[in-house]
């Protein structure tokens, strides 16, 4: 039932202080998704008035989207309808942390650097997404599906959330999982809230295992550059490692194109500031950055691994070889940003800072079948006349962004939307899964992030359907 | 059984692929918990094609459908419990690809865990998951199961190593989801998909990671006087951040049931022994195997034995995984639980083991994955003896009920199955058995697939059916808290059991 401004900000009032609900339409403006704003911001003290603002969204039919620090809002369809968002960030304590279990149980709002803060006193950490600095919640994170460079080695979300807690589409607070590091009791419906950026439920709480930290005693991060003239070397190359008895934490492939963007960086651009980045990145060549840890011993055996395993793949330059740095971790969340890996962590943003019609695709590609992708990405965006860039994660994941110059808003989404469309198609046509990670508002609302039907989308809609029946949940933000 | 459906079938699969006797159902009654109930028929498709036009053949009777692979489960997952037409995978037990560049696999259901490392180890490549009974488990009911085994501590159970699944629904929907690749772009469905104990879908084909063998292992066994002792090591090397490849823990009376069988040079006069097994880069396996030495040694072993050679490596190894054919030779009914607890509580949960035990006189072996605090406490009874068996349910619901109230879970790899279903309220509320519910009537709505499963009874409500479809005696229904009392329960086979 549809309810004049008035009406929802009293009757929200009346389940919350009224200094929780915000009405004021410039504080609106600030919780805007794709340029929809709400109709009211709410801010629950507590899980429990979080499931009552539900119930009662429940009861009027209104649409609820769940936010936290607001930074990746732009990961998702424009909404089809926002009614009120519901704004987790006072849920923000640390709820359990069991040091000689590695476990760790946060409240949906607790920021990534809350929770680095909590940990490293007990040189632990957890391996999130940290492209988006530790200003972000823990739930948005896990929501927005994001990952990190570390991969790698640590896997991603799925890999490491045991736990969770949540409001369904009914209104009820429910729990999946638990608090231990292995557990097969009940359907692991957690894992489903991963990347499912509020459709699903409104996380209150996750359960995580978490790891020791890289840098400690004797044991430190290093940093490797090797550089190549062509993406099949680089590939080669990254074939090697795989290939090889060595793990490392990170493995993150750079183009030429980004490379000149790294370069030709500027401090407006949100990426880490006061770098030196010397000559390692290029804008002639593509590059491939390797992390890994381990003692003097076990470094000096990686960075005659890899000069070796990058010499054979044909590497132009070693210049910046080895790079010591301070790993991803404390590079981001340290006083500065210091290290090339920083570089490469910040990419999403530094390439939406490079152009803004930047339209960032997320693709799951077998590593071994990238250099046939990356052609066909590049061909389509060369084709298109657009200029493109991207980065290849650990384990096959790739960001390919078309970065248009066009200045016309108009005139940008008109070269984009039949770009994109071959993107998809180009994907589907080599077994690979695409996702529109960022892009303008306006080319959103003419094809979905996840493109056209897939098999598995009549799976994904019962899904639905069972978690959130009445489609009061981020309505139309994933399918 | 409707003989009109035995007739389609055979005429669907041929006759010798549709077993109905009595006596060619007696085998597939059972798995390797301590529970049984008959099928109706067996069947065994060879194809996707026939698993998907058998659901629908079965549909059109309105018969339960369960999926089996090899048996060996502990829970009670391929039961048949309200009877029916059960799939057996035995013929579809190939490897259908490799992709070695990208360390892949695909394979049907019915292969057996360890005939895929046998497969790939030529490249130096092995799949991780690895139950005790990897060399008769299948991967189909591994998925099914989300099973665990002693090398999950550092590589994950199989749901870390699943990346696509192709499925057929309970409707014959035939279904692919995740993708070769393995990260899920848009919602996790393989995640939802894996563990759910074969009460969602049937698993037709399989995509798994393959892992790269290390280039160093090192076996260390560690030998206490005290339990504690033991338990004390465990926690303090968890808690240094030490991720050993495994850490089982067997405490001393267990090891002189598995030293008088399997001869694996166990000491017979210990309280308990730790196998730790680490791996990695030469330089990353001698640090961690002194670091752990030096912690044993900090908790008062007794001795730290390094095995010298792979000989040495497969005997500490064939006595842990044996270890429960060993214990079958010794009492007639062991009654294996799964809990898990968290790691920092390990020692107060022995104790806790230990008192129950005292109390309700009987005998209970522990042998374990202590590094991710998943337990398996074994009652060993006499069902022949008066009141044994329900003393060993007792006791067995007070060690679970213990290691809920410490913070941790009934099963960590076994599976609920119709095992642990009662118990399920211990840690679930009516809210999260609603929403479990629309999650499997969302894929099982006339939960006609593997039904009475994982939910506890009257929780299911109507579409959780237990059900009589003649032929046989309805299935045993537990009515309180706790188990379904075992009738008859079969004797202990010298089978290995994770």
């Amino acid at each position: 039932m549809p309810q004049t401004a008035a009406s929802l900000n009293a009757s929200l009032a009346s389940i919350l202080d009224a200094g929780s609900v915000l009405t004021d339409p410039s504080a609106l403006a600030a919780y805007a998704i794709d340029e929809v704003a709400p109709g009211a911001v709410v801010k629950p003290a507590s899980a429990e008035q979080a499931a009552e603002v539900v119930r009662f969204a429940l009861r009027e039919r209104l649409a609820v989207i769940p936010v936290g620090s607001r930074g990746k809002l732009n990961i998702g369809n424009a909404p089809a309808r926002y009614d009120i968002a519901l704004d987790l960030t006072a849920l923000n304590q640390i709820a359990h942390y069991d040091p000689g279990d590695l476990t760790l149980s946060v409240d949906a709002g607790c920021t990534l650097q809350t929770i680095a803060d909590t940990l490293s006193p007990q040189k632990q950490f957890l391996p999130l997404s940290l492209a988006f600095g530790g200003q972000c919640t823990v739930a948005g994170t896990i929501a927005a599906g994001v990952d990190s460079p570390l991969r790698q080695f640590y896997g991603t979300a799925r890999d490491f959330l045991v736990g969770a807690e949540f409001i369904d589409g009914t209104g009820t607070r429910v729990k999946s999982g638990g608090r231990v590091v292995k557990n097969v009791t009940g359907y692991d419906l957690h894992k489903l809230l991963i990347g499912s950026l509020g459709t699903l439920g409104i996380i209150t709480r996750l359960n995580f295992r978490t790891f020791p930290v890289i840098d400690g005693g004797d044991s430190q991060s290093a940093t490797f550059c090797a550089a190549f003239a062509d993406a099949a070397a680089a590939i080669a190359f990254r074939q090697k490692i795989a290939a090889s008895v060595f793990t490392p934490d990170a493995v993150e492939i750079v183009s030429p194109e980004l490379g000149r963007i790294f370069a030709a960086k500027n401090p407006s651009a949100g990426g880490p500031s006061s770098v030196a980045l010397g000559n390692w990145f290029s804008p002639e060549h593509w590059h491939v950055v390797v992390q890994c840890h381990g003692t003097p011993e076990v470094r000096s055996r990686y960075e005659a691994a890899l000069r070796e395993s990058a010499v054979d793949a044909g590497a132009k330059t070693n210049a910046a070889w080895p790079a010591q740095s301070e790993g991803y971790q404390s590079s981001e969340f340290g006083s500065e940003a210091r290290t090339m890996g920083a570089f490469v962590n910040a990419a999403p943003r530094i390439l939406r800072a490079a152009s803004p019609g930047a339209t960032i695709f997320k693709i799951a590609q077998l590593p071994a079948k990238l250099p046939a992708l990356f052609n066909a990405l590049s061909t389509v965006a060369d084709e298109a006349q657009i200029p493109h860039a991207l980065f290849a994660r650990g384990l096959g994941i790739t960001y390919f962004a078309l970065l248009p110059l066009e200045p016309s808003r108009d005139a940008a989404i008109a070269q984009l939307a039949p770009a994109s469309a071959k993107i998809f198609a180009a994907c589907a046509a080599q077994s690979a899964t695409a996702q529109m990670q960022f892009a303008p508002a306006q080319l959103k609302r003419r094809m979905n992030i996840l493109g056209p039907e897939r098999p598995d989308f009549a799976a994904m809609r019962r899904l639905k359907s069972a978690f959130d029946p009445h489609n009061i949940f981020a309505p139309g933000r994933l399918l | 059984m409707n003989r009109e459906l035995i007739r389609e079938l055979q005429s669907l699969l041929g006759a010798p692929a549709v077993l109905s006797l009595p006596e060619e159902l007696l085998m597939y009654e059972y798995d390797g918990s301590i529970e049984k109930s008959p099928p109706d028929a067996v069947v065994f498709p060879s194809t996707t094609q026939q698993v998907s036009q058998i659901v629908k053949l079965v549909n059109k009777y309105d018969v339960p459908i369960v999926g089996r692979g090899a048996g060996t489960g502990l829970s009670g997952g391929a039961i048949p419990r309200a009877g029916g037409v059960m799939l057996v995978f035995a013929r579809m037990n190939r490897v259908l690809s490799v992709d070695y560049e990208n360390l892949r696999a695909t394979v049907q259901p019915g292969l057996v865990n360890a005939e895929l490392t046998r497969a790939v180890e030529h490249a130096g490549l092995y799949f991780a998951p690895d139950p005790s009974s990897q060399k008769s488990c299948t991967i189909g009911g591994n998925v099914a199961e989300n099973s665990g085994g002693p090398h999950t501590l550092a590589y994950g159970v199989t749901t870390n190593h699943v990346t696509a699944l192709e499925l057929v629904l309970p409707d014959g929907e035939i279904l692919r989801i995740g993708n070769a690749q393995g990260n899920p772009l848009g919602y996790d469905l393989c995640g939802l998909f894996v563990g759910s104990e074969g009460t969602l879908a049937l698993v037709t084909e399989i995509t798994v990671r393959l892992c790269r063998k290390a280039e160093a292992v090192k076996t260390l066994l560690a030998v206490f006087d005290s339990i504690d002792d033991a338990s004390e090591t465990v926690v303090d090397i968890t808690a240094r951040g030490i991720t050993p490849a495994a850490c089982e823990m067997m405490d001393g009376w267990t090891l002189q049931v598995i030293e008088d069988y399997v001869h694996a040079g166990f000491p017979m006069d210990s309280a308990a022994v730790i196998l730790f097994e680490v791996e990695g880069l030469r330089e990353i396996a001698d640090t961690q195997a002194a670091a752990i030495a030096e912690i044993c040694m900090a908790h008062h072993a007794r001795e730290v034995r390094v095995a010298r050679d792979t000989q040495e490596r497969d005997l500490l190894w064939k006595g842990r995984k044996n270890a429960f054919g060993a214990l079958g030779r010794i009492s007639p009914c062991n009654y294996v639980l799964d809990g898990v607890i968290p790691r920092s509580k390990l020692p107060q949960t022995l104790r806790r083991i230990a008192e129950i035990g005292r109390a309700s006189g009987l005998q209970i072996g522990n042998i374990f994955h202590a590094g991710d605090g998943n337990l398996h406490p074994l009652v060993l009874y006499d069902p022949r003896a008066p009141g044994r068996t329900e003393a060993a349910l007792a006791a067995a619901n007070q060690i679970i009920q213990y290691c809920v109230e410490v913070g941790g879970s009934l099963t960590g790899e076994h599976g609920v199955g119709m095992e642990k279903s009662e118990l399920m309220p211990l840690i679930f509320s009516e809210a999260d058995f609603a929403l479990m519910r629309r999650v499997h009537d969302a894929f099982n709505p006339h939960a006609n697939l593997n039904p009475a499963k994982i939910f506890p009874m009257g929780k299911g409500c109507g579409e959780i059916r237990v059900r009589h479809t003649g032929g046989h005696p309805a299935p045993p229904i537990p009515t309180n808290l706790g188990h379904a009392a075992p009738v008859a329960p079969k004797p202990n086979q010298p089978v290995a059991r994770s």
